[in-house]
Formats: structure tokens, C-alpha cells, sequence
């Protein structure tokens, strides 16, 4: 993938060298929690060692339940030598530093956390023990050799021992080595096996901070009512009744909206209710679902951009013994995190500092200086718990406009605080999307030509236009450029068709789309061709062994093939993502008039499980993301606004509606995958193709509910 | 201004008498860890318990609680049912993002208080109000059913 912001070699070997510095006592990193420490702040490693022998990891990636904080320890307490249930995680500040070297930037998403970090936090976590113990050599006089490094102590082989907290500052006065040997898998004693999320505690306890619980004091509360219509500015506002209230401190028309500042948030709530506000609707005025739908579909008249090429899919399909053809539509989605958007921020004379939940510290750091007015160089990202990203937290918007917020008032902290409605309403959108298949089948019923076209938006274009070139946007590509079967002629298209709504990265981004279209077509081929839908795949996975592994195993697990009670149907999708493999068999039964959805098995390779317990309740989570953008819950617009607001309108999955899901991790690889996103993108076609399975109806559209599809 | 009891304190608070209990507890009264959702009794998030009873504390006005007592996610670990649940917690690693999980742990309290035996359907009848956008059902379900059994094993 291209890189948004180029990330150097020099970098990061710079930041490898200065582990020494990271050992420091007094190695100047940011305060723990929020104190008003606003001085500049350079950090510039992953790990620091206190005299009280307390390690700390500076992470780099933010926590948003994908279990970044432990799993990322895992990496550095494994060869630094300590138990990783004792290491405390500080939140990295912005730094060059920190850049995602899969992205290119300093973002947690596209589940690369794990992958980007694979050898640069074991080798900061080496580093830092190959100091401490020259330093602990030197101190003893003895030769290095006869030292060794565990549980947070040096030893000698004469009995001699000594904490890496006393060790500490000797160590980073030393050069770093030119390079450190990493543990082989074999010798692992944490990667891989059972550990306790280091933030689970906290959380069960109210005590992990998140976004919306940032304090600082002096801390006033704002609350933004934004103009219904996606694009549109306010022209005019009559404040009269808002201002008659007591506690209201100022109102701010920031363009997108006007924000009342008041001493309490439902002080700023109520009288924003009682704004009235005159409102430039803009260009999406009059934008409805219907429009959307055909503006896509008419996309597909355009060839757009090759995304993959084989023999010669045009002449194959034409001597086909049989060809099959199908569209294929998903719904628009919001993010609906439960934590609504919500940013603190600050302009004084020391500049400008954020506290906020955000996967995206640096473009954080950009829009909230641009719209302060301050430097990005004084504008600092505190950044906090994220109650739930799922990309959304990738946009910074909310950012910006607490920033241009708080330069109105300079010198109090403003704390932005978004409503449900604010969040359903204005959110950046998974986007919808339109695909057309054709496959064409030899006499034994063989695939031997496939023809492929997925008509979207670019979220890329919007938030990273370097990274789309010649009309490819990779994060269109997802789920078709690495499409697992071998089929001897195809042609994969992507168009890329704006519909005049903004867009966003949803969970799994493409691949869901894709792989909706995909393996619910690959289903009818296999139906069309007489085919078990495991047989018709296995064929076509003969250059990637860990995947077929992936289906033979979750066909065993599933009980494919074997007697169903009746009225019980099972509906099979599998593909690769994020250099994972994975597999889902999902199984319905009829419940009067409704079905119910009683079971998904989740066959998962990630290659290495660095922490084996997240990467299942990774998959648990991906699965419930899955049933929320496959059962019922979609957004829907007229006059260009939207039309849901809630959890009443726009449901999230309860502990009622859980089938049990089940999941397999496997380990076939020499490193690991992206995890966090997997469980998602299969959900859709096994179900659907589990519903056809059961009633005989093929469901070729998102939610499932928009064809009278209902789940007990 | 209103008298409250929470987690045991007496408490006088000064606020618009129509201020929802949930911006009562955080900005009155710098109690960050019960949680905004949705604002409209859907989600759970904000789950305080108002004499013993689980309640959204979006929904309930300050003007209505004068002399009440309340429990959040700050006191319950000082209850004996509260403690297990969230030992219960640690042990299966319930959280995620761990937005909801106040709530959840808040109603999962409020189920055990009154059931040392729930069956699963009590649990999805306790439990459906509380959303987890991550989807960590699976391990709310386990550690509920974790915690009766050390509950009623301290019992026996």
C-alpha cells in the first residue's frame, strides 16, 4: 500500500537507538493522566524503566478494544525480560516517530497495529535488556556473556543481581547496539499464551479514561447543533433565547454550526435546543437513498480501473458452458460508536492542547491547528481510551470544531460534546456500494471465468488523494485484489462514482463489500453448477494451502456435510484479509415466521497468535459487527438529511439477538496478521447463503431485512 | 440544590433541577465513569442503581431524586455482589473498548442482587438494554454466570 506521509529507515533507527535514552530517569515524556502540563513534549521510544523498576510502554497505537495496549507489550516484555501483567502503558503523543509504517502515518487502523510493531517493539524491547545487562557487566567487572537478563533483573552467574530500575541510568548512558538477536518462536514464555488485558480492571471499574471523561480545570462544555444537511453553513443565527439562560458563556457560529459555550453541558444543551438558526442547506439539499442507489448503478457503465487481470475472462465466459449473472447492493452505514464524537480542547498563550479519543493523533494535530489558528508545532494531541473507533475515529472533524471553538474563548477549556443524534447524523458513512458478476462454468462445473465490477465511493480520495492513482483506490480493492481463488480468466473492475455523501473507513473497509458480493455469488455458482459450496471452493484454492486449511477445518467444525436437525440450514464464506486467513460457517433455523440465527463458526489463521484469548474475542467482536451491518441496521436519507438518530432507528445487536460463535485460531505462518477487523466481512455472505440454504431465497442486497429477511 | 446520597456519601448538589442524573454525577460531581450513550434510556451506558434498582441515569431528572440514594460504577465494588461481578470480570476478561462496561457491570449487579441462579433467558432480560457496540456479549453472559457460582459458593 502507498504511504500517505513517508516514514524513513533513519527514523526509526534513530528511534531504535534512542531506547538507551528511553531508559533515563527523567527522559521527558508526557505526564501520566491529564495534568495540565502543557510544556512541549518530545518523546521518542517505546520504553521507560523508573528507579523503582516500574517499565512503562510508551504506546504508539490507541486502545480502542482491539487489545492494542497488551498486545503490544506482549512484544516488548517478551524480550525485554519482564512480566508483561507489571508493565504500565503511557499514550504516545504526536511524533514522526510513531508513524504507522504500513500506513505511513501516525494511525491506528487497517489492523496493522500488531504487523507494523511485529519486530520494532521486540527489538526496542532487546535493545533496551542488551543495555542493561552491558550495563550490569560493567558494574560487576565480569564479562557480558556470564550475565543474564529475566523478571526484570540481571544476574551474574556468581549470585550477583540487579534490578533494571538500578540499572537504569547507567544503561542509557551506553551506545546502543548496532543490531540485537530476537527470540526465536520456540523460545516465546508470553507471545502466544494466556494473558489478562493489562486495561480490563479499569474498565470494569469505571476508571479508564476515555475521551469524554478528559478534566481539566476550568473546564466550560459546548454543544453543536450542525446543520442537517451534510456540507451546509450557517448563514444566520437568532441566540436571543439561548443567551437568556444562565450559565450560557458564548455562542460561535463555526460555519458547519453553531456551538453555545456553557458552564455545564446540559446548561450548553439546552440552549442550543433554542437557537434559531438560518441555514445555507448546500448542494445536498435534496439527496435521497433512491438517488444514491442510481447514481451507483449507473457508475457501472464506466470501465473504471483494472484492479485484477487473468487469461482472458471476455472470451472465456463466452465459451462457458454455463454463465451465471448477478448485482449485488450494500447499504449505507453509520459507525455508531457508543462513545459520540467528543473533543476538549484549549487555545492559551502556550498554545494549543487536545484531549480527545482519536486513531489519528497526527491528523489530529493538523486540523486542530489549522482551525485554533496555533502552529501545529505548539498544538498537542493528549490522547485518551477510545469508546469504540471502528474508523469513525479516523475522522477528526469533531476535533476541529472543538478547536475552532476554543480559540473563541482563549484561555478556557472547551469540552465538545456530540449528542447521539449529532453522531448518527454526521457521521462519515460506510459507504454504499454496487456490484455486478458474471461466472461462466465448464461441463464438469468448474469455475473458468469470472468477471467482476464494484461501483463505490473513495473514502481515499477524500481523507488521502496521493494514495489514489489512476482511479485505484486500495481500500476499494480490498476482499478483489487479493481474491483467494485461482480462477484461470478473470477481470476485476473498481469504479469509483461519488453520490454527493462523505464517506468513511467501516470496520473492514471494502472487504466487507466485496466479500458480500463475492461469496454470496460464489454460492450461486456452486448451487448453479451442482456443486457442494466447500468442494466448488477447494478446487480454486490450489496456491494458497493456509487458506484451504481455513475451510477444511471450519467445514469439520461446522458439521458440513453431516444430517442438520430439520429446519436448520448452514451457509459457508471464506477469504483472505489483512494476511490472515479465515473461514465462517454460519448456521439459521426457521422460527415461525422468522429465522433465528443459531450459530457462527469462525476458522481464523493469523499466522502467529501474539495474544491468542483477544484474537478470539476479536473474532466475537467482528462477528457482531457483522450481524449489525448484515440483519437490520442501515442509514437512509431524504431531502438530504438523514433519517435516523438513535439506537431506536439505527439498532445495534443485544445479548438477546447472540447466536454462539465459536472460533478456531490456527498458526500456519512465520508472522501475524491483521486481526481486528477479520470477523467482520464474512458475516453477510454466510448468513445470506445459510438463508438460501433454508428457504431457498436469495438475498442479493444489505440489511437482509430490506427483503423481508427477519431475525428472531 | 438537591441532597443525595451517593456510594454512601451525603452529597448537596447545585443544578438545574432538570439536569439528568447522568451530567448530575459527571460534571457536578467529577464522577467520569458512568457513561453518555444516547441520552435516551436505549443503550444502557449510564446504568446507576436508585435504591438497589438499576436505572438510566439519562432519564431520571434531579428534581426527582431530593433524599434518594444511588449507586455507580465508583461504589459498587464495595458491595459484596458488586465485588464478585467484577472479579468475574477480570477473571474472563470481559472489556474492549469498555465504554458499556460500566453499565454492564452496573446491571449485571442489579440481576445478581436478586438471582444467585439466573438462567440465560434472565440473563437476556436483565442484560438487552445494555448495548456493547463491541459485541462482547459472549463474555457478559460467561462472567454473570462466573460470579453467581462464587457468589453462591461464599453462600454455601
Amino acid at each position: 500500500m502507498s504511504a500517505v506521509f513517508k516514514a524513513s529507515r533513519r527514523d526509526f533507527l534513530k528511534s531504535s537507538a534512542a531506547i538507551g535514552g528511553g531508559l533515563a530517569v527523567g527522559f521527558y515524556l508526557p505526564p501520566a493522566g491529564f495534568a495540565a502540563d502543557l510544556k512541549p513534549v518530545t518523546a521518542n521510544a517505546w520504553v521507560r524503566i523508573a528507579p523503582d523498576n516500574q517499565v512503562t510502554l510508551i504506546c504508539h497505537r490507541n486502545e480502542m478494544g482491539q487489545d492494542v495496549h497488551t498486545s503490544l507489550a506482549l512484544l516488548v516484555a517478551e524480550e525485554l525480560g519482564v512480566d508483561v501483567q507489571k508493565v504500565a502503558i503511557e499514550q504516545a503523543p504526536v511524533d514522526p516517530v510513531y508513524i504507522n509504517s504500513l500506513l505511513g502515518a501516525q494511525i491506528t487502523g487497517g489492523s496493522t497495529s500488531v504487523r507494523d510493531a511485529w519486530v520494532k517493539l521486540r527489538e526496542a524491547g532487546a535493545t533496551a535488556r542488551v543495555l542493561l545487562t552491558t550495563a550490569a557487566a560493567q558494574r560487576w567487572g565480569v564479562p557480558l556473556e556470564e550475565c543474564s537478563a529475566a523478571h526484570g533483573y540481571v544476574s551474574h552467574r556468581s549470585g550477583k543481581r540487579a534490578s533494571y530500575g538500578e540499572l537504569a541510568e547507567a544503561a542509557a548512558g551506553l551506545p546502543a547496539p548496532q543490531s540485537v538477536a530476537l527470540k526465536a518462536p520456540a523460545e516465546f514464555t508470553q507471545i502466544g499464551k494466556q494473558r489478562h488485558r493489562l486495561d480490563a480492571p479499569a474498565k470494569a471499574r469505571g476508571q479508564a479514561r476515555f475521551g469524554l471523561d478528559a478534566t481539566v480545570p476550568g473546564m466550560v462544555y459546548a454543544s453543536l447543533e450542525q446543520c442537517p444537511v451534510l456540507g451546509g453553513k450557517a448563514t444566520a443565527v437568532d441566540d436571543s433565547k439561548a443567551r437568556a439562560l444562565s450559565g450560557v458563556l458564548a455562542v460561535v457560529n463555526i460555519g458547519e454550526g453553531v456551538a453555545v459555550v456553557a458552564d455545564h453541558y446540559w446548561t450548553a444543551k439546552k440552549a442550543r435546543d433554542a437557537l434559531n438558526i438560518t441555514w445555507d442547506y448546500g448542494p445536498g439539499a435534496g439527496l435521497t437513498t433512491e438517488q444514491i442507489r442510481a447514481t451507483l448503478k449507473d457508475g457501472a457503465k464506466s470501465d473504471g480501473a483494472i484492479v485484477r487481470q487473468a487469461g482472458d475472462a471476455a472470451g472465456a465466459l463466452k465459451s462457458a458452458a454455463r454463465t451465471l449473472s448477478a448485482e449485488y447492493t450494500s447499504q449505507l452505514l453509520a459507525h455508531a460508536t457508543l462513545e459520540p464524537m467528543n473533543c476538549l480542547a484549549l487555545v492559551s498563550d502556550a498554545g494549543c492542547d487536545i484531549w480527545t479519543s482519536t486513531q489519528f493523533p497526527q491528523g489530529a494535530q493538523g486540523v486542530a491547528a489549522a482551525r485554533s489558528g496555533v502552529a501545529a508545532a505548539r498544538t498537542r494531541i493528549w490522547p485518551q481510551f477510545i469508546g469504540g473507533g471502528f474508523g469513525r475515529r479516523l475522522d477528526v472533524d469533531f476535533i476541529g470544531q472543538a478547536a475552532a471553538i476554543a480559540r473563541t474563548v482563549p484561555g478556557k477549556p472547551v469540552k465538545l460534546i456530540w449528542t447521539r443524534e449529532d453522531d448518527i447524523r454526521h457521521d462519515f458513512y460506510r459507504p454504499a456500494s454496487y456490484h455486478t458478476l458474471t461466472g461462466g462454468l465448464d461441463a464438469g462445473g468448474k469455475l473458468v471465468a469470472f468477471d467482476y465490477k464494484m461501483v463505490s465511493s473513495s473514502i481515499t480520495n477524500r481523507m488521502f488523494p496521493g494514495v489514489v492513482k489512476n482511479d485505484l483506490d486500495p481500500f476499494m480493492t480490498e476482499g478483489s485484489a487479493n481474491l483467494a481463488y485461482d480462477v484461470p480468466n478473470a477481470m476485476q473492475r473498481v469504479v469509483i462514482q461519488e453520490y454527493g455523501l462523505r464517506s468513511g473507513y467501516w470496520r473492514s473497509v471494502s472487504h466487507a463489500l466485496n466479500a458480500f458480493a463475492i461469496e454470496s455469488f460464489f454460492d450461486e455458482l456452486a448451487h448453479a453448477a451442482g456443486r457442494d459450496p466447500v468442494a466448488f471452493r477447494l478446487e480454486l484454492l490450489g496456491k494458497l494451502p493456509r487458506q484451504k486449511a481455513v475451510l477444511e477445518r471450519v467445514a469439520a467444525e461446522s458439521g458440513w456435510g453431516s444430517a442438520l436437525p430439520s429446519g436448520t440450514a448452514l451457509g459457508l464464506a471464506m477469504m483472505e484479509s489483512y494476511e490472515s486467513h479465515q473461514a465462517l460457517v454460519a448456521r439459521v433455523s426457521k422460527s415461525g415466521k422468522r429465522l433465528k440465527l443459531e450459530r457462527l463458526v469462525y476458522v481464523v489463521d493469523p499466522g502467529i497468535a501474539v495474544h491468542p484469548d483477544q484474537i478470539v474475542a476479536q473474532l466475537q467482536s467482528g462477528g457482531v459487527t457483522g450481524l449489525i451491518n448484515t440483519l437490520r441496521s442501515k442509514v437512509t436519507l431524504k431531502d438530504g438529511r438523514i433519517e435516523q438518530g438513535n439506537f431506536d432507528d439505527f439498532p445495534l445487536l443485544r445479548i438477546n439477538q447472540m447466536p454462539r460463535i465459536d472460533v478456531v485460531v490456527l498458526q500456519a505462518g512465520e508472522k501475524p496478521g491483521g486481526i481486528g477487523e477479520v470477523g467482520v466481512p464474512l458475516v453477510a455472505p454466510a448468513v445470506a447463503n445459510a438463508v438460501f440454504a433454508l428457504t431457498g431465497k436469495r438475498v442479493r442486497s444489505l440489511p437482509l431485512s430490506d427483503s423481508g429477511i427477519e431475525f428472531v | 440544590m438537591t441532597t443525595l446520597t451517593v456510594n454512601g456519601k451525603v452529597l448537596e448538589v447545585h443544578a438545574a433541577s432538570d439536569t439528568p442524573l447522568l451530567w448530575v454525577l459527571r460534571d457536578h460531581l467529577g464522577m467520569t465513569g458512568t457513561k453518555f450513550g444516547c441520552g435516551a434510556g436505549l443503550c444502557g451506558a449510564c446504568t446507576v442503581h436508585l435504591e438497589g434498582a438499576a436505572v438510566r441515569s439519562c432519564r431520571v431528572p434531579l428534581a426527582a431524586l431530593e433524599g434518594a440514594k444511588i449507586t455507580t460504577i465508583e461504589g459498587i465494588g464495595a458491595s459484596k455482589v458488586g465485588a464478585a461481578v467484577q472479579a468475574a470480570w477480570d477473571r474472563i476478561d470481559v472489556p474492549q473498548c469498555g465504554y458499556c462496561q460500566s453499565g454492564q457491570v452496573m446491571g449485571a449487579t442489579a440481576l445478581l442482587s436478586g438471582n444467585l441462579r439466573p438462567t440465560d433467558t434472565d440473563i437476556d432480560k436483565a442484560m438487552t438494554g445494555n448495548i456493547c457496540r463491541c459485541g462482547t456479549y459472549a463474555r457478559v453472559r460467561a462472567a454473570i454466570h462466573d460470579a453467581a457460582r462464587s457468589l453462591r459458593e461464599v453462600q454455601s
